[in-house]
């Protein structure tokens, strides 16, 4: 492929493609995301591509792996098009039948249709599904269509062509001008004014300038920049390489996690392909502009994901956070100008010099424009990733786009913003998901990581766990952190083992207080929201942890005991056969009794007493009843079974 | 250089532009507790005791003095009771990780600090200001000695645990150190002495100041006579005076 040399190859390239393409041609595609392939996708493709050789249908019908659909929670996912028919859970063993009976005589195999929980309704296509029908996915709506290792796919949906408007019709100011106006804020945590940092970085002094895209996504249980390197990479370098042009730079880093070697992959592969189509290196589509990109592998470190550790990482140096006083649009990697935006951040910026600043300063709140993508997991019934309008309601993504609760447990709270962010209450939930209101609720957007906690959740032991989390990533550079996480974790450890002690709360706040106000980076500064936010909202439940050495949701081990309720007993002996400790007692007939002394609190007995006798009760905050004496255990009567 | 005037503690004082904070600070006399500040080596803003108040418009932060630039107009509080809480807990947070290094026990009476609250987490002199492997790194130009691990986990030492000859026992490390947590150079010397083939260089010849002088004093460094006469003339630890361009034998 011979490189570009003008805008106008560029169209007629994608007119000649689209001519080339025969809309009617029946193609499979198949997600092929992260979430997708854990279901084993990889199979299911191959064999579809094994069936279509056999059946002899190469010529017509097309296969393609695509990348993350978003709706993690029914995979593997394949969607045939044109008809747009959505099939979930798709084992190889299905893809004989799909292609017999869809592709050859146009039905619909029933069984693979995504099937309301609630209602039962079956959706045919994509569109129809709950899930996907109450989201507005603007960035990550293309994954579905494109082979990320094709630039063809994205071409053809009207890709680089913003980098041809931007390079020709438009000048770096005014290109600024335009993201300032559209009102974009960094998907990456902070939120601050992407036009304001391009235009400080613009106008910081020095000829050698640098952007960089952070992909070291690292909160537990959050995966959007990943699926979106991932599954549309394109869309990543087109946004930077118009950032670059923008603010006058001409070498880009993308810093991306060694972890997500699909990403890894899909990036050099990407990176070639724009290359040799002219959208990188010198004189890019004819206009005299030179841009080139590195990538640079994280060798796994959460704080590298902060601008100055990561730039720091990039250095080659350990990964550790300096000083932001003077900012890094200033002095950055090797102290020149740097300019350093979110994934997410970067694939906005195509949408907005394609479809203009006010066009996109209409979706969204007064200060939070966009849409924003959220990983929507935890207890919640559709996981996956979502992509929904800045203002829209927590309960709005939990209930209409998660679909709920499992098992019709009740909610308990929602945890935004990966481990630095806070708990939100179920008392909350209507509030709007913007990152004003989100701080003011003592929780941020992050990244936009979205973890649901139903009943049986601990707010203590959450709290607990992702300071356990923080303690293992923070750098150790700064006393606050290091040290104050080091305490509240020890505090909080001693609370859930039922040690805890009159005055540990404000204890803990106080030390929030000043890991908050006093750390270096933003790590620290946020490390205390956890335990600020689950003080704030669920006080009572730490109460109830130190003072009455109770926990409400029976979850600290130290706190609970199992405990079989003798007259609901029917001596079926499953839980006695799966103790692995061997503390339960009984027999045939003789009701079962646990061993407080050799019960190690594994849960395993409350888990396999059947529903229908629920004889197995987690006590906590009292003690626990004496034991049945032997002679009053035997079962005497016992129904004869029914013969039939 | 340019001039510029700033408020700290309602007092207007005059710095010249590209100073910190607490540079503008010390040269009029005002002090503010630090632990890993050294004139010696860039600010590293890492034990955050030199935390003051930044009195802006709306709203006031907390900022490091050490790494803060002063500038034109601003109001810093170094006494506020917000810093004098933070400094407490700091305090509080080091001595549960040091309880026995003097400096951080005087300064937490400074402070208030009564009984400890906090649990004894280890009982350590190392703060990890970071001050050695800086001064190591920033003023001998070897890198001798370096962090080792991360969050709680972090220790100074050799790569890989092991003793090396890149480190020449300068004794800069010691120096700086604030609670003394790195002394045992003669220990350390000895140590490598013990090792077969290991050559150590003087710092004098290294650096070019002194050349093909050998030691009287058998590699005691930081008592041999060189050492002490440059001491004496610069007042300062020779690892320290002795400036790049002439470490570099420019």
């Amino acid at each position: 492929m011979a490189r570009l040399q003008s805008p106008a190859e560029l169209v007629d390239l994608r007119k000649h493609m689209l001519a080339k393409r025969d809309t009617e041609r029946p193609c499979i595609t198949i997600c092929s995301g992260t979430g997708c392939r854990a279901y084993a996708s990889e199979t299911v493709s191959t064999a579809f591509e094994k069936e279509i050789k056999k059946q002899g249908l190469e010529d017509t019908v097309d296969v393609k792996t695509t990348g993350c659909h978003g709706f993690c929670e029914k995979g593997p996912l394949v969607v045939i098009l044109p008809g747009e028919i959505c099939y979930v859970q798709v084992k190889p063993t299905d893809v004989a039948q799909i292609i017999s009976q869809t592709l050859m005589e146009n039905k619909i195999v029933d069984h693979l249709l995504y099937t309301d929980p609630v209602t039962g309704e079956k959706a045919v296509h994509e569109s129809e599904i709950p899930f996907y029908k109450n989201q507005t996915r603007l960035v990550f709506g293309n994954n579905s269509k494109i082979d990320p290792t094709n630039i063809d796919d994205y071409i053809v949906l009207g890709g680089y062509s913003a980098l041809s408007k931007a390079l020709f019709e438009m000048t770096p100011e005014e290109i600024i001008a335009e993201v300032k106006n559209s009102g974009l804020r960094g998907r990456g945590g902070g939120g601050f004014p992407t036009g304001r940092k391009w235009e400080e970085c613009r106008h910081a002094p020095g000829d050698i300038k640098y952007v960089i895209v952070n992909a070291d996504e690292g909160d537990p249980g959050a995966y959007m920049d990943r699926s979106l390197l991932e599954g549309n990479p394109h869309s990543v370098l087109e946004g930077l390489i118009v950032g670059a042009y923008a603010i006058g730079s001409h070498v880009g880093y993308i810093y991306v996690r060694e972890e997500y070697p699909l990403a890894v992959e899909n990036v050099f592969i990407a990176l070639k392909q724009a290359e040799e189509y002219g959208f990188l290196g010198t004189n890019i589509l004819g206009s005299g502009f030179e841009f080139y990109i590195k990538v640079h592998r994280g060798a796994g470190a959460f704080v590298s994901g902060e601008s100055s550790a990561l730039m720091t990482a990039l250095e080659g140096r350990v990964g550790e956070p300096r000083p932001k006083y003077i900012h890094t649009v200033i002095s950055g990697i090797w102290d020149k100008p740097s300019t350093l935006n979110n994934v997410e951040t970067w694939a906005n910026v195509p949408l907005i010099i394609t479809n203009g600043a006010e066009w996109y300063a209409s979706i969204g709140t007064e200060g939070s424009k966009g849409t924003k993508i959220f990983s929507l997991v935890g207890k919640v019934n559709n996981t996956g990733l979502v992509e929904v309008p800045m203002g829209t309601s927590l309960r709005d993504i939990i209930y209409n786009i998660g679909g709920g609760i499992p098992e019709g447990k009740k909610f308990k709270a929602v945890q935004t913003g990966g481990p630095s962010g806070g708990c939100i209450p179920e008392s909350l939930i209507d509030s709007p998901v913007d990152f004003d209101e989100l701080s003011a609720l003592g929780s941020m957007m992050g990244s936009g990581g979205m973890i649901v906690m139903d009943e049986d959740t601990c707010m203590v032991d959450t709290a607990r766990y992702f300071l356990d989390f923080l303690a293992d990533e923070s750098c150790g550079k700064c006393t606050p952190c290091r040290e104050g996480i080091d305490q509240m974790l020890t505090i909080l450890t001693h609370i859930t083992e039922g040690e805890g002690q009159d005055g540990d709360i404000e204890l803990l706040e106080e030390i929030a207080e000043v890991t908050k106000n006093a750390s270096l980076c933003a790590l620290g500064q946020t490390a205390a929201n956890p335990v600020l936010s689950t003080i704030r909202y669920f006080r009572d439940e730490y109460e109830a942890h130190i003072t009455e050495k109770r926990c409400p949701a029976g979850v600290c081990k130290a706190l609970i005991s199992y405990y079989i309720q003798p007259d609901k007993c029917k001596a079926c002996l499953i839980c006695l056969k799966n103790c692995p400790s061997g503390a339960i007692a009984g027999g045939k007939k003789q009701i079962h009794i646990i061993d407080q002394g050799r019960c190690i609190k594994c849960g395993i007995c409350f888990d396999v007493c059947p529903q229908r006798f629920s004889a197995v009760k987690k006590i906590s905050g009292r003690p626990v009843p004496p034991p049945t004496p032997i002679e009053a255990r035997t079962i005497e009567e016992r129904k004869p079974r029914r013969k039939q | 250089m340019k001039e510029i005037t700033l408020t700290i503690d309602g007092r207007e004082l005059k710095a010249q532009e590209g100073m910190t904070i607490l540079e503008a600070a010390q040269e009029a006399g005002i002090t503010i507790p630090t632990l890993c500040y050294h004139k010696a080596v860039s600010p590293s803003g890492s034990c955050r005791l030199c935390t003051v108040e930044l009195v802006g418009s709306g709203k006031t932060r907390l900022v490091t003095a050490c790494t803060y630039p002063a500038e034109q107009g601003i109001v810093v509080k170094t006494n506020s009771a917000t810093v004098k809480k933070t400094r407490k807990m700091l305090l509080e947070l080091l001595l549960a990780r040091c309880p026995n290094v003097p400096i951080l026990q005087q300064l937490a009476r400074d402070y208030g600090v009564e009984k400890p609250r906090l649990k004894k987490i280890k009982d350590e002199d190392c703060i990890l200001c970071g001050l050695c492997t800086q001064v190591c790194q920033e003023r001998m130009g070897v890198s001798a000695i370096n962090f080792v691990g991360r969050g709680v986990n972090r220790t100074v030492d050799f790569p890989f645990e092991r003793m090396w000859d890149v480190c020449v026992a300068c004794g800069a490390c010691t120096y700086v150190c604030p609670t003394g947590h790195i002394q045992n150079e003669a220990h350390k010397v000895a140590q490598l002495k013990r090792q077969l083939g290991i050559q150590r260089k003087c710092r004098y010849m290294l650096m070019g100041a002194v050349s093909n002088k050998l030691c009287p004093h058998n590699y005691e460094c930081w008592r041999c006579e060189y050492d002490q006469r440059t001491e004496y003339r610069l007042g300062e630890h020779p690892a320290l005076a002795l400036k790049l361009a002439q470490r570099q034998g420019r």
